[in-house]
């Protein structure tokens, strides 16, 4: 088992946001955890990644046999797992390829050999002559700045690649780009996905072995892609989370 | 009397005179005497390393002063209507030179003019004749080598019409160097259409008080920039340096740097005197503080002819609780037709942008590094490419320490 949280409540600023999730991923496991707005997704990817601010009130997370609870952001991403945020803040005075060396454990500052930045930057079709001396984020689009998420998460070579949203405020090209560098990526590497999406459209180019639903900070439904996605699709999430729950009573 | 005679008296009543601003020091504590010094060992090339100064490389040119000992002074060969020679030197080659003396500041501003006119330690004359445009930097380097020295050098510096000059100054103390004084009179006159951008990077430690006094002159359609950088601590330091923009459409820059730590009392400002049409002048001051450091930024500007712009920016990062940042900024307006701004900003490191940075596998103190480097160096406009990236080399040198 590479991730299992077990029985995880998760209180911000003095109020329960997660009410007990039970999740657990192989390793090299791809899973899609979807829901409307303000389910709980964001607040699980954080707690997951050791934000702060994100209090864990009851239950554990494991990692790769290890209990991670209590460890820090960066004793987390040590151990590797890596997110992909949301969105991603601008950071004056790094350079993008600079953030690449860093994510990938070197020192830019005395690097010799920047050959593996733009190696990283191709995958996720960035050209390295405009982008690598960009200051991180700045004046990046939607779409750019999710690739600069991926090139991040890349560099890393984490056990598990957490995406939130990676597939929100990007064109189609865009989309279809990160969609497929993910893919070559998951198959060269066998890493383990976690994919936090509204839509199933990255979910096209990266199937999940398993879908989870949320809602009001629980888990509510899991089921295969085969079978919920469709049902998504035709009903939505609240009107299927009604209909499960009267099947659910009925049975 | 002889005019250094005036100059001498005028010194000698002012020798109480206490400072605008800073702390009062004891300048008796201090010795004026040293040996003369005329070698450059190893410890010495690595030390001016860390202010931008590189001895084994040739440049425009330089001048290199070790204590009171004018240790290199010569320009390349291959470069023209460039001068440089120490400031008695000059005095007594150029008869001219004296209209220069003592003009830009008055030497009986404080007792620590004063006490560099009483010592007469040295200093640097730079002159760039008519039309020179010199895009190699030129190194000039002050050394303190002797413990509880008083360093005082008196340097003029002059772009005659139409010329352009870069200067990179490295002032630096001994690392076996407890404590000492450094006072350095800098005496700018930027001609018309000229430009001087000059580039300061200090160096001190933990026992030195530093009491540098600057004035530029700047006429018809000149350019004054000035970069200053300090990043490792210093006991005191207190400079405000004045610009008066005597001529039309004459412009004066003042970015500073600093990055204040330990115990550092760091009391730094600069005022801009808009005395023509058209002048402009502006005065960015970024700094992080941490540990026990106390920073002040003085900025003022006055406007005093038509046509004529002025901003003062203070921006600061506090990393400790128990360091503080002061921003003292002051408009004054004695023309209808002057237009003067400032804008204040000093808040701590923002959290997310360090969550984020350690999401990525990279360590608190390295994260923090980051953050404060990107904000130290945004880049400094009108600096040549060669010299933003010495500079940048340095910030993340004395962060990472």
């Amino acid at each position: 088992m590479l991730l299992e949280t077990d029985n995880l409540h998760v209180v911000v600023e003095g109020k329960e946001i997660l009410k007990g999730i039970n999740l657990s991923m192989e390793k090299g496991e791809v899973i899609a955890i979807m829901g409307h707005n303000a389910s709980g997704k964001t607040t699980l990817v954080l707690t997951l990644a050791g934000f702060p601010r994100y209090i864990v009130s009851k239950g554990k997370i494991v990692f790769d046999g290890k209990d991670i609870t209590n460890l820090t952001i960066y004793e987390r991403a040590k151990l590797g797992i890596a997110v992909a945020f949301q969105s991603p803040p601008t950071i004056r005075g790094l350079r993008f390829g600079d953030m690449i060396a860093f994510a990938a454990g070197k020192n830019p500052w005395i690097l010799k050999d920047s050959k593996f930045i733009e190696e990283i930057l191709r995958k996720v079709d960035l050209e390295p002559s405009i982008y690598m001396d960009r200051e991180l984020n700045v004046g990046f689009s939607g779409g750019e700045r999710k690739r600069s998420e991926l090139a991040q998460l890349f560099a890393m070579k984490p056990k598990l690649m957490i995406l939130d949203e990676i597939d929100s405020g990007v064109d189609i090209d865009s989309l279809r780009i990160l969609g497929n560098s993910l893919k070559n990526y998951i198959e060269e590497n066998n890493c383990a996905v976690m994919i936090i999406t509204h839509h199933r459209h990255i979910l096209q180019y990266v199937k999940p072995n398993k879908v989870y639903i949320m809602s009001k900070g629980k888990i509510v439904l899991t089921g295969s892609y085969e079978e919920l996605i469709p049902k998504i699709e035709a009903l939505g999430y609240e009107a299927l989370i009604k209909e499960v729950l009267k099947n659910e009573l009925e049975g | 009397m002889s005019w250094k005679d005036r100059y001498r008296d005028l010194a000698l009543q002012a020798l109480t005179k206490r400072a605008a601003y800073g702390s009062d020091i004891d300048i008796n504590k201090f010795i004026d005497k040293t040996e003369e010094k005329t070698m450059i060992n190893d410890e010495i090339k690595n030390k001016v390393l860390e202010v931008g100064i590189e001895l084994s490389q040739e440049k425009s040119g330089i001048y290199f002063q070790v204590d009171h000992s004018v240790v290199l002074s010569r320009v390349a060969s291959n470069i023209k209507g460039l001068e440089i020679l120490p400031i008695d030197e000059a005095l007594l080659r150029y008869d001219w030179l004296k209209s220069y003396y003592w003009k830009a500041i008055s030497v009986d501003q404080d007792k620590y003019t004063a006490i560099a006119e009483l010592k007469s330690t040295k200093g640097y004359f730079i002159r760039a004749a008519p039309y020179t445009k010199i895009s190699q930097p030129i190194q000039a380097c002050l050394y303190i080598h002797s413990q509880g020295l008083l360093q005082a050098p008196h340097n003029i510096i002059i772009a005659e019409e139409g010329s352009e000059i870069n200067i990179i100054t490295g002032c630096t103390i001994g690392s076996k160097v407890n404590y000492g004084l450094h006072i350095g009179i800098s005496e700018f006159y930027v001609k018309k259409n000229a430009k001087i951008i000059f580039t300061m990077v200090h160096s001190w430690n933990e026992g030195t008080y530093v009491r540098p006094r600057t004035g530029v002159i700047i006429e018809d359609g000149g350019v004054f920039i000035s970069n200053y950088i300090l990043l490792k601590p210093v006991r005191d330091l207190q400079a405000y340096p004045t610009a008066y923009l005597i001529g039309k459409d004459a412009k004066a820059k003042f970015n500073s740097i600093i990055y204040g730590s330990q115990d550092s009392i760091i009391d730094l400002g600069s005022r801009i005197i808009l005395m023509n049409e058209g002048c402009s002048g502006e005065s960015i001051f970024k700094v992080v503080a941490t540990g026990n450091a106390k920073v002040y930024n003085r900025g003022q500007i006055i406007g005093q002819n038509r046509n004529t712009k002025g901003h003062l920016e203070c921006r600061g990062m506090i990393l400790c609780p128990t360091a503080s940042i002061v921003a003292i900024p002051e408009l004054i307006a004695e023309h209808s037709e002057t237009e003067l701004s400032h804008e204040a900003a000093i808040g701590k490191l923002q959290e997310e942008q360090l969550n984020y940075l350690m999401a990525r596998g990279i360590p608190p103190d390295d994260a923090i590094g980051i953050l404060v480097k990107g904000f130290l160096d945004p880049g400094l406009p009108g600096i040549p490419e060669i010299l933003q990236s010495e500079i940048r080399k340095k910030i993340f040198t004395a962060i990472r320490r």
